[in-house]
């Protein structure tokens, strides 16, 4: 395939002309967003939507066919005890365990998202990237996490880390593409700003933070910065990009504080599965326990909630 | 806390900031409240953090992620920390005995409480790797299995401590429970406070790892539901209760089956108060059935 063919559709942005950060406000703004308060009713409805935003992952060099089949089982059953839950969003697994998932999800209504593009670090040639994406397409994933070559980014090779995501943009087909930008080893909240701009305008459907390997992971400040990309980009081209936080959000409390963020800086708009999504293994449990809690007025116990 | 003496008269009294432990940490309640303790003649002490449920839940998150590590520590181990607890004990005995002064003991008797606290510290140290042998069993059985008892900890354990015993009747409590490798959350006595914070930085001080004791103070009314009613305490601990808190401490406790111990009239003061059921109180016998040949 010839990448200049593609890059016609998608331009690259002049990375020069990317708006800088300002640090301090954006950590000003981000401890505002954790001092709202949240009414009990509030509170419930928040913990639903958090239910259904999230994408259960698993992503570890130990995964087996059963621990996939499991975490699908745990998908399909949250808490069978409290009838009424949202389902979560997807299952989130390597290429190879796409098949299992497919399998064990059936027609449920959870989509299947694969990690691609020599996830976690992204260091292969594109041909490889380009099947590995192909690859779990075929087997039956709706959406594809891929990650940014940052070491091509760092070093300033703008164009062919734009040019690699519109070719897997391409290479995804009908498949959501989920833009990795690894924030952790971005190093400053400019080049966050930067990656997200390069990202949705070379085609990207979500931008996400992290792969989870990395520490740190999501944080709220970037999160933010990547929020504010995307209204911009929405304000300039009128196409909405879905955002997704990875890695270190494990309690509800700090998921209804991303919620917060995501109202105040997107708006109504991307208050749904669809535009805005967790990814978490941990949270969906403290999720479900808040929600009993809220239910019965007693604090629960890891006890009495299945593993994932 | 102490008034000046007369050397140091002109000298502005510092006086200390009595607040919770949990985690290993020493936060202030997170409800911004606080009680004022006075003294007999009505002067004021200090003021102590009124603990929410919150601050008992968050107590809780940290003895659950201190549980497993604390009791898979060796019995030897938890022995030698118990031992060093009381070690530091040792060396503030002063600072101690001048708080339980200030909340109304009289002289000898303040200093008489805290050697008797500190040697049952030492007890239950000496406790920590002789439990297990004394109240584990083989079992003889009718067919061809190796059939024995050990006990394990039950897991965290909720304290509501004597109110009228505020040190002594708070670490009897304490000790058993975590030599036996459970961790705990501990309400302190309402209105005998100060040691119990003190104790805290004791704990603090002496290689208890963060989790293992979480030490609240505020109001029983307030609390003690929460304490009976939380899903994730495995235990909890009672002491002089009265007839409608044995049934409102029992019902809510059915929830999960916490195991419950009332601990009402009991001297702590006394000798006959320090014994290895305490220890088991709050042990789970496990019997395993091992296949031998016939």
């Amino acid at each position: 395939m010839s990448l200049s063919a593609v890059t016609s559709t998608h331009k690259l942005p002049d990375m020069s002309r990317v708006p800088t950060v300002d640090e301090v406000g954006v950590n000003e703004r981000v401890a505002r967003f954790q001092t709202r308060s949240i009414k009990s009713a509030s509170k419930v409805e928040a913990l639903k939507l958090i239910l259904s935003m999230i994408d259960l992952t698993t992503l570890e060099g130990q995964d087996t066919p059963g621990k996939v089949r499991q975490l699908c089982q745990k998908a399909l059953h949250l808490h069978d005890a409290m009838p009424g839950l949202p389902h979560v969003a997807a299952v989130c697994v390597y290429p190879t365990m796409v098949k299992v998932a497919k399998k064990a999800l059936g027609n449920s209504g959870i989509n299947i998202a694969s990690v691609a593009t020599a996830f976690p670090s992204g260091q292969a040639p594109l041909s490889v990237k380009l099947d590995d994406t192909r690859m779990a397409v075929a087997e039956g994933a709706n959406e594809i996490d891929m990650v940014i070559s940052r070491g091509e980014f760092l070093a300033g090779n703008y164009g062919m880390v734009f040019d690699e995501i519109v070719a897997i943009k391409d290479a995804c087909g009908d498949a959501h593409l989920k833009v990795i930008l690894e924030t952790g080893e971005l190093g400053t909240l400019d080049r966050v700003r930067q990656a997200s701009e390069l990202a949705m305008h070379a085609g990207a459907d979500f931008i996400k933070t992290s792969t989870g390997k990395i520490q740190p992971a999501a944080t709220m400040q970037v999160t933010l910065v990547m929020l504010q990309a995307i209204r911009d980009y929405y304000a300039a081209t009128g196409r909405m990009v879905g955002m997704k936080p990875a890695g270190g959000i494990a309690h509800s409390k700090l998921a209804i504080h991303y919620l917060v963020m995501l109202r105040e800086t997107l708006g109504k708009a991307w208050m749904t599965p669809q535009w805005f999504r967790f990814g978490a293994s941990s949270l969906a449990n403290d999720v479900l326990m808040q929600i009993r809690k809220q239910a019965t007025g007693v604090y629960q116990s890891a006890d009495y909630f299945s593993k994932d | 806390m102490a008034t000046a003496s007369g050397k140091t008269a002109k000298r502005l009294a510092v006086a200390k900031t009595y607040k919770i432990f949990i985690g290993g940490q020493f936060p202030r309640t997170e409800s911004a409240r606080y009680y004022t303790l006075k003294d007999r003649q009505g002067a004021v002490i200090a003021n102590i953090c009124r603990s929410s449920r919150k601050d008992f839940r968050n107590a809780m998150v940290a003895a659950r992620g201190a549980q497993d590590g604390w009791a898979k520590a060796s019995a030897y181990l938890r022995g030698q920390i118990l031992y060093r607890v009381a070690e530091m004990l040792e060396g503030r005995r002063e600072q101690f005995s001048a708080e339980l002064k200030l909340q109304g003991a009289a002289m000898r008797a303040a200093d008489k409480e805290v050697d008797a606290t500190i040697d049952r510290l030492v007890y239950f140290a000496g406790w920590a790797d002789k439990y297990q042998q004394v109240f584990s069993s083989v079992n003889p059985v009718a067919s061809s299995h190796f059939n024995f008892s050990v006990l394990e900890p039950t897991g965290v354990v909720a304290i509501l401590a004597p109110e009228a015993s505020g040190l002594l009747g708070l670490i009897s409590n304490i000790a058993p429970v975590i030599v036996g490798g459970n961790t705990c959350v501990a309400l302190a006595s309402e209105s005998m406070p100060l040691c119990a914070v003190s104790f805290a930085e004791v704990l603090h001080a002496a290689d208890v790892p963060p989790g293992v004791v979480n030490i609240l103070t505020g109001y029983r009314s307030e609390l003690s539901g929460q304490f009976a009613s939380h899903m994730d305490v495995n235990a909890i601990i009672y002491c002089d209760g009265d007839q409608q808190t044995d049934k409102a401490v029992q019902v809510a406790a059915a929830d999960n089956i916490k195991r419950v111990l009332r601990r009402t009239d009991v001297s702590w003061a006394d000798e006959s108060s320090q014994h290895p059921y305490l220890v088991r109180d709050t042990q789970e016998v496990k019997t395993t059935w091992h296949p031998i040949g016939k």
